[in-house]
């Protein structure tokens, strides 16, 4: 493990004078490498980037973008409403739908022949119908069943309680109805599929130990199983995000409704439908951002190392050229991610060397 | 009649009494006989199939029993005996049952997104045993006692298979269980690393603990064991002690076993 800590600059170049590499004994570590040439991945970037170039040229001179138009209504009040209420319905509707999805699962997992039934019922049936005709159906319940509350089960003369279902569904829960439900049958399905894939010595191993059910779950399968639940479980709430926009059809205004409204009125349709991408694009971007972390949490463990984040990456390539700009003797400490101990620095002793070498190269 | 053996058994006495099981048509286990007595080593060999992890995993309820009983210290792990009838026990007073028997698995199964520390304090924490801060002393305790005391903060993955199985083995002892169970608890490991792992259950057959060990380290079971039991087809076709079983066989499915594991 000694030999493999990251060594002081001046102090390598001393002990290997560049005969050195003459002679059979070579010590890699300490010779620049001259890397492999790959033409054909440089022409093929060269054509990506002509191609890129070439659509933020239009994006900037074609003026049928009218980006004034988008700056004014980019951050206008109805959009900015419509906003927050797609983050609305994003937010109460995933936690509702991975509430309940979190619970179909553990029913389908059951020993219970009529849980098992009862969740996969629900499942089938959520995941059959439509989005928009569950929200439409849900918003116009009160054909159905003009009232809903308390009374005497199987009739329907006496009511302890009883409201009529108009005002009892408006339409964001019958949106917010429509879209946990949905969420709750796909969630549900994502969560089996990650508790399944967790091994089965590890529930035996937790029930050899009398770990109780709750914290065997909770603290031993959960953990283990968030790794495939995740990225799946983001795709979905992504998807909800953009599927939240079918809810226009009960007049609901979010952003996508809102932008509806204002290119009728004013048919500057692109620019403001430009308006809805870029909102959900940062809205996404968030998403994916959080995603990237909560992974990495649950990582701990099933790789010796984590690699480093890109922030730990952009802060240690920062510190390699601030090092280099200020001809430093010392290079900057080697870049380690989280939960490594020891095996770390063996495995970052090529970025180490790296900042030995252009630290050496300016001295 | 289960208390009074109860208060009369002295810590870890298992009593395996015409055990059958079977897999789907299959039977595994034919009618299996025997008692472990307090602080007994004994090691299970046989051949592959003979029903010796099935038996193992019987003794704590891991594996229910078609017929028979297994009792430890006269206590049903699963049910409870009251006027002729057999009452199945809550899923807590089986946990609570379970805890007086570990069990150390051939693929280790420890939790790999604990550290090895985590992996050993878990199951006194949970069960509201210990404090955290007294589960860890506990845990650096045994983490020392199987000579792994600079690994604490270190993910299973990180460890190599000898020292997981010894922090397997400490996980095992957390709850001060009265029987140790080993399931081939050296198959999946490296030759260079067994002895590591046979090293830590040597000294735990000094301390007193009843050890029933399935191994096929023929080697390790004429050394370390009271008594060998042999396996075959679900029955127990030869016991004694290892100086007798496995220098000097009768049963010829012994003799033919231990000539080709020691040829």
């Amino acid at each position: 493990m000694t030999d493999t800590l990251p060594r002081r600059p001046g102090a390598a170049e001393a002990a290997t004078p560049p005969s050195a590499a003459s002679s059979s004994r070579v010590d890699l570590g300490d010779l620049p490498v001259v890397h492999t040439k790959h033409w054909f991945r440089w022409s093929i970037g060269i054509v990506v980037l002509f191609v890129v170039a070439q659509f933020a040229w239009s994006l900037v001179t074609n003026e049928n973008y009218e980006w004034d138009v988008f700056a004014h209504y980019f951050l206008s009040e109805p959009v900015l409403q419509g906003v927050g209420l797609t983050l609305l319905l994003t937010v109460v509707a995933a936690s509702i739908g991975f509430f309940l999805g979190t619970l179909l699962a553990l029913a389908r997992l059951a020993k219970s022949p009529l849980l098992n039934s009862a969740a996969w019922l629900f499942i089938w049936f959520f995941r059959s119908v439509p989005l928009v005709v569950q929200i439409i159906v849900w918003y116009n319940l009160g054909y159905l069943y003009p009232t809903l509350g308390l009374g005497t089960p199987f009739t329907t003369d006496f009511w302890i309680v009883e409201f009529p279902t108009v005002q009892l569904i408006s339409a964001f829960a019958a949106a917010i109805l429509g879209l946990s439900l949905n969420q709750a049958a796909y969630s549900a399905e994502i969560i089996r599929g990650g508790l399944v894939s967790v091994d089965q010595g590890q529930l035996e191993a937790a029930a050899a130990l009398g770990i109780p059910p709750r914290r065997r779950l909770t603290r031993i399968i959960l953990p283990q199983a968030m790794r495939s639940i995740v990225p799946n479980a983001t795709n979905e709430v992504i998807g909800l995000v953009k599927g939240a926009s079918v809810v226009f059809v009960i007049a609901l205004p979010e952003v996508f409704y809102a932008v509806q409204v204002i290119y009728n009125r004013n048919s500057r349709v692109i620019p403001l439908l430009l308006v809805a991408v870029v909102w959900y694009t940062i809205i996404t971007t968030a998403l994916s951002i959080a995603q990237y972390y909560i992974e990495r949490h649950y990582a701990r463990g099933t790789v010796r190392v984590l690699p480093p984040t890109p922030l730990q990456r952009a802060r240690h390539w920062a510190g390699v050229q601030w090092a280099r700009l200020g001809d430093s003797e010392t290079g900057p400490a080697p870049l380690v991610g989280v939960d490594a101990p020891v095996v770390a620095k063996a495995t970052f002793q090529g970025s180490s060397n790296d900042a030995k070498n252009s630290g050496g190269a300016g001295a | 009649m289960t208390t009074v053996i109860a208060e009369t058994a002295t810590r870890g006495l298992v009593e395996i009494h015409n055990v059958h099981k079977s897999y789907g048509g299959v039977e595994v286990l034919s009618g299996i006989d025997l008692a472990v007595q307090p602080g007994e080593v004994v090691a299970i060999l046989g051949p592959s199939g003979s029903g010796k992890s099935t038996l193992l995993r019987t003794i704590n309820h891991l594996e229910s029993v078609d017929r028979g009983s297994v009792t430890v210290d006269g206590q049903l792990i699963g049910y409870e005996l009251r006027g002729g009838k057999l009452y199945e026990l809550r899923e807590r007073e089986v946990l609570e049952r379970r805890t007086q028997i570990g069990i150390v698995f051939q693929n280790f199964n420890l939790f790999p997104h604990l550290t090895a520390l985590e992996n050993v304090t878990e199951a006194p924490v949970a069960l509201g045993r210990l404090s955290k801060d007294d589960a860890r002393e506990l845990a650096l305790g045994l983490l020392d006692r199987v000579g792994l005391s600079d690994k604490a903060e270190h993910y299973p993955r990180q460890l190599s298979g000898g020292q997981q199985q010894r922090v397997a083995i400490a996980r095992a002892l957390a709850l001060k269980p009265k029987v140790i169970l080993f399931d081939e608890p050296t198959s999946a490991l490296d030759p260079e690393l067994v002895g590591e792992v046979l090293d830590v259950i040597r000294d735990l057959a000094q301390l007193g603990t009843t050890l029933i060990i399935v191994t096929h380290e023929v080697g390790f079971a004429r050394e370390v064991a009271d008594r060998v039991v042999f396996l075959d087809g679900g029955r127990v076709i030869e016991q004694g002690p290892p100086a007798e079983v496995l220098v000097a066989p009768k049963h010829p499915r012994v003799q033919d076993f231990l000539a080709k594991v020691l040829a």
